[in-house]
């Protein structure tokens, strides 16, 4: 939480250590926390079914592919951009991994590094477009939305890819040190991209972008290059969490994550990142995550309906970012 | 009406040639040209392309999307943006249906309810985003869910059948074309006027390019924001009538990926997705190429599968069309 505090609140001179906690407690991350820790404990009043390691670990599991598409998707809205695309990526990286494999005849092993090398080149066109002619990211991504989704359909012509050999499912579906497998992949990445975020130039240098452009390129920030790398990784990502996807579901379809992309947006946005750039965290992008998560799990064994829980998140999703604006607003903060 | 003549009459010959040329050059006439070409060519390859059912149908097809095009239009022009609008086709078109089979309820009145019921929902999101600051994209995303879980858990998705007939506005004629394709004129028209020749459609463009400015100049945002999303809930409320009477049923979900395909027209239309500019003329315009586009594809033998990817293209291609003629445009007028 250390890479959360303003440089502001660290200027108070009194009682260093209260004024340091106020800060924490009242950033937008912290206060996230502390409403994800009211849903948990109001959702284990519920049922005895959700407080559990197994049903808690089981839940992570389901998110890890939105948290791995979330975390590129935090650096780009923090330059103000945003990445339509990655539904479509995710399900045009996995159709190409599984018809490599089941109609060309292609090793498993090199249909998976096809996955991952094809999510990357639809993301660095993403990128291309978006710095070289300088598409507005909004319109370019919307528009491979449709392109790449197109593609999916076109080479799969609607059907699907399945039978894959044992070892393939390791991945998705079994456990390794006693948590599921895809789960370290996730932990790993997020903490890097939290510490590439916080504590590197090129993280500053994100965060510097978003509040302005231009003067983040006076200032010798190599902006088209950045940008270019993030959209490239946003690509890399969608194709990663395409493979675990089709690993934990056992076959890939075209279709396969349509819509997927405003999931990811609902994660870092209710994450407490600023949808007009400048600010956020992947802290509270990954506090976002398993917030709607564990309130879709909670309320479904809590015995309420399914579609009445997608109100209740969609009802959170605004007041999440209400109260937080009331309480940033009011701190001083943005 | 008067404005223009007004304004033409007032400009010598050489202008007004000068404002055709602009007229050609702009992203209306850009998807005008583009139009044209795609009837001549598709036409040229398959004659039925050409046929009176096919094109009707396109137009017909296009009017639904188009009237939501133009709420979405003022939505991304004043700086905003509603995701929600696919949801609200869904619960308002599931409200006028279910109004059309309960006995002896006038079918104007499941006609007019959800061009009520549009507007307040636009004004709950409205004040959302105006007074309350939260950004557009997070509020629409949030009463997206809203609406889409909350008309499943009403209805259950259940399908509505058996609308009396006379409910049935799109399935009719007027002079050789579909209702529906005149409504998408005369709205087009009309809202083309408001916001170019009216002070609050005037300010619709000034809050979006500079919202200090507008301020400044005397301009409440927040009264402005409220409007458009309110005009918005309006234009999604005819638009989801006319998607309701135009099938022989109606299914109360929310169909998939409507929000993208009417954001889609306004961008390729040309409205800018920083706020500020952009018309709903060729937001229409590119209603009606697109849907001619998917329908021309079918009509040259293109693999139904692969539709959708070459959509994609030509959505990158006239994006990309528009950008270079813009920079070439700045670049004249700086030299």
């Amino acid at each position: 939480m250390a890479v959360t505090e303003r440089p502001s609140q660290l200027t108070e001179q009194s009682n260093p250590i209260v004024s340091r906690l106020r800060a924490v407690v009242l950033s937008k991350e912290g206060i996230l926390f502390l409403i994800m820790i009211a849903a948990m404990l109001i959702l284990s009043l519920l049922t005895d079914k959700f407080l559990t390691t197994n049903n808690l670990l089981n839940q992570l599991r389901l998110v890890t592919e939105i948290g791995l598409m979330a975390l590129p998707m935090t650096f780009i809205i923090i330059t103000g951009g945003i990445d339509l695309s990655v539904g479509s990526i995710f399900g045009l990286s996995a159709i190409v991994m599984g018809f490599l494999w089941q109609d060309s005849g292609w090793p498993l092993e090199l249909a998976i590094i096809m996955c991952m090398v094809v999510g990357t080149t639809a993301g660095f066109m993403n990128g291309l477009f978006i710095v070289r002619v300088g598409v507005p990211p909004l319109i370019m991504t919307l528009a491979t939305l449709a392109l790449y989704r197109g593609m999916a359909l076109g080479v799969s012509e609607a059907r699907s890819a399945r039978g894959f050999p044992d070892w393939f499912f390791d991945l998705g579906q079994r456990q390794f040190l006693g948590i599921p497998s895809q789960l370290w992949i996730l932990l790993i990445a997020a903490i890097i991209a939290g510490i590439v975020l916080a504590r590197t130039p090129f993280g500053r240098g994100i965060y510097a972008m978003g509040n302005n452009e231009l003067g983040a390129r006076f200032s010798g920030i190599p902006v088209r290059l950045y940008k270019l790398a993030i959209y490239t990784f946003s690509g890399f990502m969608a194709g990663l969490a395409g493979y675990i996807f089709t690993s934990r579901i056992s076959t890939t379809r075209a279709d396969m994550g349509t819509g997927l992309e405003l999931d990811v947006i609902a994660a870092v946005v209710l994450g407490g990142t600023s949808i007009n750039g400048g600010s956020g965290s992947i802290v509270g992008t990954m506090i976002g995550l398993i917030l709607i998560q564990l309130l879709k799990n909670g309320l479904l064994l809590g015995g309420i309906k399914g579609d009445a829980t997608i109100v209740i998140i969609g009802a959170i999703l605004i007041l999440a970012i209400l109260i937080n604006n009331l309480v940033q607003r009011r701190t001083g903060g943005d | 009406m008067t404005a223009t003549t007004v304004s033409a009459a007032r400009q010598s010959a050489p202008g007004w040639f000068k404002n055709l040329r602009m007229l050609v050059s702009g992203q209306e006439g850009a998807l005008t040209l583009s139009l044209a070409l795609l009837v001549i060519v598709v036409g040229t390859a398959n004659p039925r392309f050409l046929a009176q059912q096919n094109i009707s149908d396109i137009l017909l097809n296009s009017s639904y999307i188009a009237v939501a095009a133009i709420g979405m239009s003022a939505v991304i022009i004043s700086g905003n943006i509603d995701i929600s609008v696919g949801a609200m086709i869904g619960v308002l078109a599931t409200i006028s249906g279910q109004l059309s089979i309960v006995p002896g309820m006038p079918v104007w009145i499941s006609w007019l309810v959800p061009l009520i019921v549009g507007p307040m929902i636009g004004a709950v999101t409205g004040f959302l985003v105006a007074y309350l600051r939260i950004p557009a994209i997070v509020v629409s995303l949030g009463m997206m869910s809203i609406l889409k879980g909350g008309l499943i858990l009403a209805t259950g998705g259940v399908w509505i059948y058996n609308m009396p007939p006379e409910y049935k506005l799109a399935q009719q004629s007027f002079l050789g074309l579909p209702v529906p394709v005149y409504f998408m004129l005369a709205l087009t028209i009309l809202a083309a006027l408001w916001m170019r020749y009216s002070p609050s459609g005037r300010a619709i463009y000034a809050v979006g390019g500079n919202k200090e400015a507008a301020l400044l100049s005397g301009i409440s945002p927040r009264v402005v924001l409220m409007r458009v999303f309110m005009f918005n809930g309006l234009m999604v409320g005819i638009s989801s009538v006319l998607f309701a009477t135009q099938f022989s049923s109606i299914q109360s979900t929310v169909p998939s990926g409507l929000e993208l395909t009417i954001i889609t027209s306004a961008v390729v239309g040309g409205v800018s997705i920083l706020g500020g500019t952009g018309t709903v003329i060729g937001a229409t315009l590119a209603t009606i190429l697109l849907r001619a586009i998917g329908n021309g594809m079918i009509f040259i033998n293109v693999s139904a599968y692969w539709l959708q990817a070459v959509q994609g293209t030509l959505i990158l291609v006239t994006v990309l069309i528009d950008l270079l003629r813009r920079r070439r445009q700045a670049a004249q007028i700086r030299g």
